[in-house]
């Protein structure tokens, strides 16, 4: 027999909460715990911490662009606070949140009691404080941070005017390498978690999407990541020691560090993207109480973006030293990547579509973040379109582009999957009322301010520029005004999720009535997930499925 | 899965969305800076009928969601199934052909386009490491060569400024082109990697130190641009601006000759900037990159070495 939530609410709910004394105890999760719960949990309040200090810096960009004139800030400063901007969110943000909830996740997914190698799960964590710490250290050397941009393309990169050996770019090099390391162990650990863990029954096409994507995502990890670590360490070399792998001046080629930079960097976005996708699929069917429309072609659309993601990156380079017939191919490539993407954004609106929607703060920020990325994904095959992007390439389109998928989806998405299962990970309720202001105060501000930036970007304002033509301002006022708003719409999820956790109503295991094997054990599970591991017999996304539609465990809610 | 009234519903509902998006896509020519070039015809024509097809997409998945959230609440405690259908072979096929012949048909049209631009060529096979003094020599034989060029203007470019030597060697910081004419600009750099950009051109192209890259195009509308460098270029990236005019032949060959007889004294901001900074809020004193004066192609006319 399946394991049956109903059968552990009631009577020794009590006795499970103390078996799991351990897990209320706040000072576990700042010692070395190999219990991927609890890692899970560093890894997404910690990240957590640096979206907020990488949200402060975007805030002050912002206000820079309030005028046109170079008044806030000076601009070695400027140039630095929009490259550590970059930096933090990408891999200080939104990558290592990803593996913290999968983290959390991906064994309760699948029936396993850990992930496969709970000591080096715990490695990849420690990595990252220290080197988040070492990063930003670097507003504190004599030459200020990295300031040649998230790229940190050479020759620019190169360019240390005060000289000095302990500087900036060394120290960004330095911390992203780290981090590197950290996520290629966690990719191990996931693909062997994935592959070996699984609980009797839970046959691939059992698993959630949400496992999937994370499958694709840690895959792409392994094949392109070393790209990127290989492009940094010659870029170490050139800048520290002398070498000229990437210097012209000394036979050296730019270029090929751009090719290496973006073999990574394309894919990374998709190892940003996926999950947020797996996401959607998870919370969607959940609150309009259908299976997951077209499961199985969801699920191989996620490989298959995957999969294409790895021959797309010259698109980057449309403008640089490309020739014709590779600015052909690469626009071909990526156009491709638009089909298995739109199975997905049809599945998940055929999966809405004439259904009985709950809109709690989760579904609204799934479909807030799913809707936005139909605007993302538009104005991406805008941009593999070649002679499209020759013109707004580098240009406030671009950025207002790539924030419609990092902001209005990507962290849309996480803020939907926090939500939902807030109650399984912390055992308690978080405030309705809170969690929907939290939604229209990101919502509104955010297509806002990044909306803005497309026009400018059309009529020709350039991406990292600290001062600009005064034409522009009409738009950047907006979008400055609306991103402060953004800022300050943290503070009710701040406030909602403290208080929750601290003194949120109790919640039962399965708030939701969702399927998946994670809502049949308790809130928040015991150390080892499951009383026993559970045997898999049905398919994933049973919504239809009496057992979950009765409300058996409502007069448990206090 | 529906009735005939939602096929009705959903016929209208295509036919009113083809409208709308063809009326989006032809507002898409106004959000464009004015076209100064061939070249900017073409592209905005693409971008038109991206503008018109997207427009399509989200406004259809969007008001479908919009649909369910007005029509298809549950009521509260209702967890009962919303509608019993696991996939359906036949939308499936449909909406995975839908997004192919689309991107396929996109393709082709960009495809189309670029073929018509005609704008690069990159010369870097046949002399990677061309120092800035020796002549470029325009190597037929390599594949991404453009059309010939009826003009020829060198365009050098180092943090942060911009110099052009024309054909009868004079040499300025102001970018002067005819009009309607071709015009092939050889563009070179010599420290980091600065972008050669006129949004009213809609071209781009970086300019990558130890690589020659030709850029060819037709201007079409007199009057005065803004030239800007498009890749981040270091701390006074955002002053690395210039003036282009187009103007009619005559008015260029007088330029010419104007500007051949005259000492020009360039204003370049970035200096001006680097002896006396603005005063801002915060102050990092961080070091910069010092910029130089005068420009190369400045400095080669002082030093009469063509
Ligand atoms: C919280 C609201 C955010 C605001 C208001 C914001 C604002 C901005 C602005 C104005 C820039 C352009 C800086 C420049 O080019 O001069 C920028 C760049 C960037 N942002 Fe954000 N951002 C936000 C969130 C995010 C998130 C969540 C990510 C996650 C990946 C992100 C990633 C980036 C990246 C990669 C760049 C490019 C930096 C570079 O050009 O080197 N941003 N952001
Ligand atoms: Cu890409
Ligand atoms: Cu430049």
């Amino acid at each position: 027999m399946t394991h049956d939530f109903s059968q552990e609410i009631t009577g020794d709910r009590e006795s499970e909460n103390s078996q799991n004394q351990e897990g209320n105890n706040w000072q576990q999760y700042f010692t070395f715990n190999t219990d991927h719960k609890v890692i899970g949990i560093q890894y997404m309040v910690m990240t957590f911490m640096f979206f907020l200090i990488g949200g402060l810096l975007a805030m002050l960009i912002r206000a820079e662009l309030l005028t046109p004139e170079s008044n806030l800030v000076d601009r070695p400063l400027y140039n630095g606070l929009f490259t550590m901007h970059g930096t933090i969110m990408i891999f200080l943000w939104i990558i290592p949140f990803n593996a913290g909830l999968s983290n959390y996740l991906v064994p309760l997914m699948i029936g396993a009691r850990d992930m496969a190698f709970p000591l080096l799960n715990a490695i990849s964590f420690w990595i990252l404080p220290p080197a988040g710490l070492l990063l930003l250290s670097s507003f504190f050397v004599p030459n200020g941070t990295a300031q040649s941009g998230w790229w940190s393309y050479p020759p620019i990169s190169l360019q240390i005017p005060g000289g000095g050996l302990i500087n900036g770019e060394f120290i960004w090099i330095v911390s992203l390498v780290l981090i590197g390391i950290s996520s290629i162990m966690g990719a191990v650990n996931f693909m062997t978690t994935i592959f070996w863990m699984r609980a009797p029954g839970m046959t691939f096409f059992r698993m959630p999407v949400f496992v999937w994507s994370v499958l694709s995502a840690q895959l792409l990890q392994l094949i392109n990541l070393p790209a990127l670590t290989g492009a940094l360490i010659l870029l170490l070399f050139d800048l520290s020691f002398g070498t000229q792998f990437f210097k012209p001046d000394g036979n050296g080629d730019p270029i090929i560090y751009q090719h290496l930079f973006w073999f990574y960097s394309h894919p990374a976005v998709y190892i940003m993207a996926l999950p947020a996708f797996g996401i959607f699929a998870e919370v969607l069917p959940a609150f309009s109480r259908n299976p997951l429309f077209g499961y199985r072609s969801v699920a191989l659309a996620t490989l298959g973006i995957a999969f294409i993601s790895i021959f797309v990156w010259a698109h980057h380079m449309f403008t640089s030293a490309t020739p014709g017939w590779m600015r052909m191919t690469f626009m071909a490539t990526s156009m491709l990547v638009a089909i298995p993407t739109g199975i997905k954004a049809f599945a998940w609106t055929a999966t809405i579509w004439r259904s009985k929607l709950h809109l709690e703060t989760p579904m609204l920020f799934a479909m807030g973040g799913a809707a936005m990325f139909i605007f993302g994904g538009v104005t991406g095959v805008m941009l593999a379109a070649t002679p499209f992007d020759i013109h707004v390439n580098n240009t406030y389109f671009v950025v207002g582009h790539f924030h419609y998928i990092v902001f209005n989806t990507i962290t849309m998405a996480i803020f939907a999957a926090i939500y939902y299962w807030f109650p399984k990970i912390t055992g308690r309720m978080y405030a309705e009322g809170w969690g929907k202001l939290h939604f229209w105060l990101t919502f509104i501000p955010a297509n806002i301010t990044f909306f803005s930036m497309h026009p400018l970007g059309l009529q020709g304002m350039l991406r990292r520029v600290s001062s600009y033509d005064p034409q522009y301002q009409g738009w950047n006022i907006i979008a400055s005004l609306a991103s402060f708003l953004l800022g300050a719409s943290t503070l009710p999820f701040i406030a909602n999720i403290v208080g929750s956790w601290l003194y949120g109503p109790r919640a039962v295991d399965n708030p939701w009535h969702a399927t998946g094997l994670e809502w049949t054990t308790s809130s928040p599970p015991p150390r080892d997930n499951f009383e026993e591991i559970p045997i898999v017999k049905r398919p994933p996304y049973d919504y239809g499925n009496p057992k979950y539609s009765i409300i058996e465990n409502s007069n448990n809610n206090e | 899965m529906f009735s005939v009234f939602e096929y009705v519903l959903i016929a209208v509902y295509v036919a009113v969305l083809l409208v709308v998006s063809r009326w989006i896509g032809q507002q898409a020519f106004s959000w464009m800076p004015p076209q100064a070039t061939a070249e900017a015809q073409r592209v905005d024509d693409l971008f038109s009928f991206l503008v018109s097809i997207g427009a399509f997409i989200l406004l259809g998945l969007i008001g479908i969601m919009i649909y369910a959230i007005a029509f298809h609440r549950a009521p509260p405690e209702d967890y009962t199934e919303g509608h019993p259908s696991r996939g359906d072979a036949r939308l499936e096929i449909l909406w995975t052909a839908t997004p192919t012949l689309l991107v396929v048909w996109i393709a082709f049209q960009s495809f189309n386009i670029y073929q018509q631009l005609n704008i690069l060529g990159l010369k870097q096979i046949v002399h990677l490491h061309t120092p800035l003094e020796s002549a470029p020599a325009y190597a037929a034989t390599v594949s991404d060569v453009p059309k010939p060029a009826s003009e020829t203007i060198d365009v050098f470019v180092k943090q942060w400024d911009w110099s052009f030597r024309y054909p009868n060697n004079v040499t300025s910081n102001q970018l002067h082109l005819p009009i309607n004419r071709s015009t092939r600009l050889n563009l070179q750099a010599q420290d980091v990697i600065h972008g050669f950009y006129v949004p009213e051109f809609r071209l781009k192209q970086d300019i990558i130190p130890g690589r020659d890259i030709d850029i060819v195009l037709t201007p079409i509308r007199s009057g005065k641009y803004r030239l800007k460098d498009s890749q981040f270029s270091g701390t006074y990236f955002a002053l690395m601006e210039t003036d282009v005019y187009v103007e009619s032949l005559d008015q260029y060959n007088q330029w010419l000759t104007q500007t051949a007889n005259s000492e020009q004294t360039p204003a370049n901001q970035a200096v001006a900037e680097n002896i006396q900074p603005p005063k801002t809020l915060f102050n990092s004193g961080w070091n910069t990159v010092t910029p130089a004066q005068p420009g190369i192609a400045n400095k080669r006319k002082q030093n009469n070495d063509t």
